[in-house]
C-alpha cells in the first residue's frame, strides 16, 4: 500500500497534460496505480486525488464503477473465464468448471500461494474464438482443458512472463509523443488552421 | 446461394502481421488517402463520405456523414472521439481492427477529424483489450514520429493531437454519451436526452463526434475510391461491405467481410467462405441476428439480407454486426438466462426500471433453470419486462402470427433496459413449452 513512485507521479503528469481538463486522465492513472501495485490501494487513489486535484471520494466513486479495478489485493494472474453467449454454447461452463478445479478455488477467490484470481467473466470479444479466457487480460482462445493445465503449470513456475506480465500491467508500449510534435490546443475556442 | 466475390476492404492487411508498424502500412498503399484529403478542402470530404452512405457500425447504424452534419457551425473546441469500447455479446469485429490494421483506423481518424474541423481527437479502447493497447502505441507513437500526427501534418499547415485512452471494464461505457461520461474521468452513466447527439452536447459539453472503429475503418478507402464506388456496392439501402462476428453452432465460426444487401443470414451460416453449416449437421434452434441486445430469429428468418431496412420491419436489428447461432441441443432458457445475468450485471443503475427489473428478471429466470421455478413465473417475467419496455415487444413473423417492428420502446435513458427483455421475450415467445418443463420437471431437461 503506497502513493505513486517518482517515476510514476511523472508519467501521471504526462498522461495528464495530454488532456484538456485532468480529470479526464482519471482512469489512466487508476491503470497506472494498479500496474504499480497490483491492486488500487486507499492510498494510491488518494494520491491520484491530489494530482488531479479531486476529493479521494471522487476518486472512489469513479474507480468503482469499473470491474476492472481492484480495490483488494488480487493473485499474480487473474484468471479471467468468460460463460456469455457465444462461449456457454461451446463449453465455457466447463472450462469456468475445470479451471474451478485445477486452482481449487471458487470465482473471486484467490489461491492460497497469491498466485492466481479466478473470475466468472462476461463477454471479453472473441466470441468466434470460443471458448476462451484471459490471464491478465492476454487472451487464451480455443482453450482445451488440457491447455489450461499447462498455462497453469507455466505460469506457476515462473514460464512464459514475456507473454503475461503481473496483474496491473496492461500496455507495455506506452503512447509516446515528442514535445516537438504535441500541439496542445485541444482547449482552444478557435477553429484549426486549414489552408 | 449468393456469396459475392467483392474483394474485401478494411480485412486486406489481417494476414500481413506488421501492419501495425508504419512501414508495413505504408508498403500496402497506407496514408495516400490521408494526402489526398489534405489536398480537398473539409467540405469536400465530407461530401464523399455522405455519398458513401456509410452506416454506422457501432450498433445504433446511423449514417457517419449525416452525423457529422449535427455539428454546430463555428463552435469550437470540438471533439472527435473513437468508440473502440466493443463488449457487446457476441461481436468481435473492431478487435482485430484494432490489433491488426490500426494505422487504418487512425487514417480514417485522421481524414474524419480533418473533415469536420476537430480540435482534438481520442480513442477510446476497452480496457480489457492489452493487445489493442499496444498495437494501437506502437502505431500512434510510428505516425506521430513520421509527421502524420501532430504539428503541421505532412506539411499541410494543419495539426491535430490524437490521445489513446483506456477504459476499465463497463459495457454501458459502449453507449455514447456514456463513453464521454467516462472520457471525462465519471462514473460511464448514460446522459440525460435530449440532446439526443454529441454533436450538440459532448465531451466537456462541447461539439463531440464519436464514430465506430469499424465505421473509421472504411473511411481511406471512401476517400481513395470516392463515396460513390463505396455507395455502389451492397443495394441501395444496405450500401458497402460490413463486417460480422459468425458465433456459436457452425462449422466454421469466424470474422468475416461480408456484402451488405445481398448476403443473407442462410448464406453467412452455410457458405463454404463463412459459416460452412451447422456444427455435426445439428439443425438450427434460433439465433441472434445483431447482438446480446438483438431480438432472436427462428429458422423461418434465414432467408432475409443483411439489411437494416428489412431486419428492422421483420422484428430484430444487425445491431453490432454478431450473429450466434443456437442448434437443437441449446437450453433456450440457460441461453436467455445467461444474456439476462450480462445486463443485468452491466445495467448502470441510473435508471430504476432497467437497475431493478433487470436484477428481478435474472433472479427469476435463475430460479427457472435451476428447477425452483413456479407455473406464474412466466407472467411475472413478461410484466417485469413490460415496466422496462411497454409492448408489443419486437418479433418475427412465425406461427402465423405477424412481426412486430423494432425498435423497442422504452422507459430508460438507454437500450439496455429494454435489451434485458429481449432474451425473455424471445425464449418465451418461441419455446414457452421449454419453460413449462422446467417449472413442471422442477430443472433443466437440457442437463
Amino acid at each position: 500500500m503506497s502513493r505513486l513512485n517518482p517515476g510514476n507521479v511523472e508519467l501521471a503528469r504526462t498522461i495528464i497534460s495530454r488532456y484538456p481538463r485532468p480529470r479526464s486522465a482519471l482512469i489512466p492513472l487508476l491503470h497506472v496505480a494498479q500496474e504499480q501495485e497490483g491492486w488500487v490501494s486507499p492510498e494510491a487513489m488518494a494520491h491520484i486525488a491530489e494530482l488531479v486535484d479531486l476529493a479521494p471520494a471522487e476518486v472512489l466513486g469513479t474507480a468503482s464503477f469499473y470491474g476492472m479495478f481492484k480495490r483488494e489485493p488480487v493473485g499474480r494472474y487473474v484468471v479471467s473465464v468468460c460463460t456469455n453467449i457465444s462461449c456457454l454454447l461451446l463449453g465455457g461452463e466447463e472450462l469456468l468448471e475445470h479451471c474451478e478445479r485445477t486452482l481449487g478455488i471458487k470465482p473471486g477467490a484467490t489461491t492460497s500461494d497469491g498466485m492466481f484470481t479466478l473470475e466468472d467473466v462476461e463477454c471479453i470479444a472473441a466470441c468466434t474464438d470460443a471458448p476462451c479466457l484471459q490471464v491478465n487480460y492476454r487472451y487464451f482462445l480455443r482453450i482445451s482443458h488440457d491447455e489450461v493445465d499447462a498455462l497453469v503449470d507455466d505460469l506457476r513456475a515462473g514460464r512464459r512472463t514475456d507473454e503475461v506480465p503481473p496483474h496491473g500491467t496492461l500496455t507495455r508500449i506506452r503512447q509516446d509523443i515528442r514535445p516537438e510534435r504535441w500541439v496542445g490546443r485541444g482547449a482552444e475556442g478557435l477553429p484549426p488552421e486549414i489552408r | 446461394m449468393a456469396v459475392s466475390d467483392r474483394s474485401p476492404i478494411v480485412t486486406t492487411r489481417f494476414e500481413r502481421g506488421d501492419a501495425h508498424t508504419l512501414e508495413g502500412y505504408l508498403a500496402t498503399g497506407g496514408y495516400a488517402a490521408l494526402r489526398k484529403a489534405l489536398a480537398m478542402t473539409p467540405d469536400e470530404v465530407i461530401e464523399q463520405v455522405k455519398a458513401a452512405n456509410l452506416q454506422g457500425r457501432g450498433g445504433a447504424g446511423f449514417p457517419a456523414g449525416a452525423k457529422w452534419s449535427f455539428l454546430p457551425k463555428d463552435v469550437f473546441p470540438r471533439y472527435f472521439v473513437v468508440n473502440g469500447d466493443e463488449s457487446e455479446p457476441g461481436t468481435c469485429k473492431d478487435r482485430p481492427l484494432m490489433e491488426r490494421d490500426p494505422h487504418q483506423l487512425i487514417e480514417g481518424l485522421l481524414i474524419s477529424c480533418y473533415a469536420v474541423r476537430a480540435s482534438q481527437a481520442f480513442i477510446y479502447v476497452r480496457g480489457e483489450m492489452a493487445l489493442a493497447q499496444e498495437r494501437l502505441a506502437i502505431a500512434l507513437n510510428g505516425a506521430y514520429a513520421a509527421g502524420y500526427i501532430g504539428k503541421d501534418i505532412l506539411g499541410s499547415g494543419w495539426s491535430l493531437d490524437v490521445v489513446l485512452h483506456w477504459g476499465a471494464g463497463a459495457y454501458i461505457v459502449g453507449e455514447e454519451t456514456a463513453l464521454i461520461e467516462s472520457l471525462e474521468g465519471q462514473r460511464g452513466m448514460p446522459r440525460l436526452k435530449p440532446p439526443y447527439f454529441p454533436a450538440a452536447k459532448g465531451l466537456y459539453m462541447q461539439p463531440t463526434v464519436v464514430n465506430n472503429v469499424e465505421t473509421l475503418s472504411y473511411i481511406p478507402w471512401v476517400l481513395q475510391h470516392g463515396g460513390e464506388a463505396y455507395a455502389a456496392i451492397g443495394t441501395e439501402k444496405a450500401t458497402g461491405l460490413r463486417l460480422f462476428a459468425l458465433s456459436g453452432h457452425v462449422r466454421r465460426p469466424g470474422v468475416y467481410e461480408v456484402e451488405m444487401g445481398t448476403t443473407t443470414f442462410r448464406d453467412l451460416v452455410e457458405a463454404p467462405v463463412y459459416g460452412g453449416g451447422m456444427r455435426h449437421g445439428n439443425k438450427l434452434k434460433a439465433f441472434v441476428p445483431g447482438g446480446a441486445s438483438a431480438p432472436w430469429f427462428y429458422p423461418e428468418q434465414l432467408d432475409l439480407p443483411l439489411d437494416s431496412s428489412v431486419v428492422g420491419p421483420a422484428g430484430s436489428m444487425l445491431g453490432s454486426g454478431a450473429v450466434v447461432i443456437m442448434d437443437e441441443t441449446t437450453c433456450a432458457v440457460r441461453a436467455a438466462w445467461r444474456l439476462v445475468r450480462f445486463f443485468a450485471h452491466e445495467s448502470c443503475g441510473k435508471c430504476t426500471p432497467c437497475r431493478e427489473g433487470a436484477s428481478w428478471i435474472e433472479k427469476i429466470m435463475r430460479r427457472i433453470e435451476k428447477g425452483t421455478g413456479r407455473e406464474e413465473d412466466l407472467d411475472l417475467l413478461l410484466d417485469v419486462g413490460d415496466n422496462i419496455s411497454p409492448g408489443p415487444f419486437p418479433r418475427p413473423a412465425v406461427d402465423g402470427e405477424e412481426a412486430v417492428p423494432f425498435p423497442y420502446k422504452q422507459t430508460t435513458i438507454c437500450p439496455l433496459g429494454p435489451s434485458t427483455v429481449s432474451p425473455v421475450h424471445s425464449s418465451i415467445f418461441r419455446f414457452r413449452d421449454e419453460y413449462r418443463i422446467h417449472i413442471k420437471e422442477g430443472g433443466c431437461p437440457y442437463g
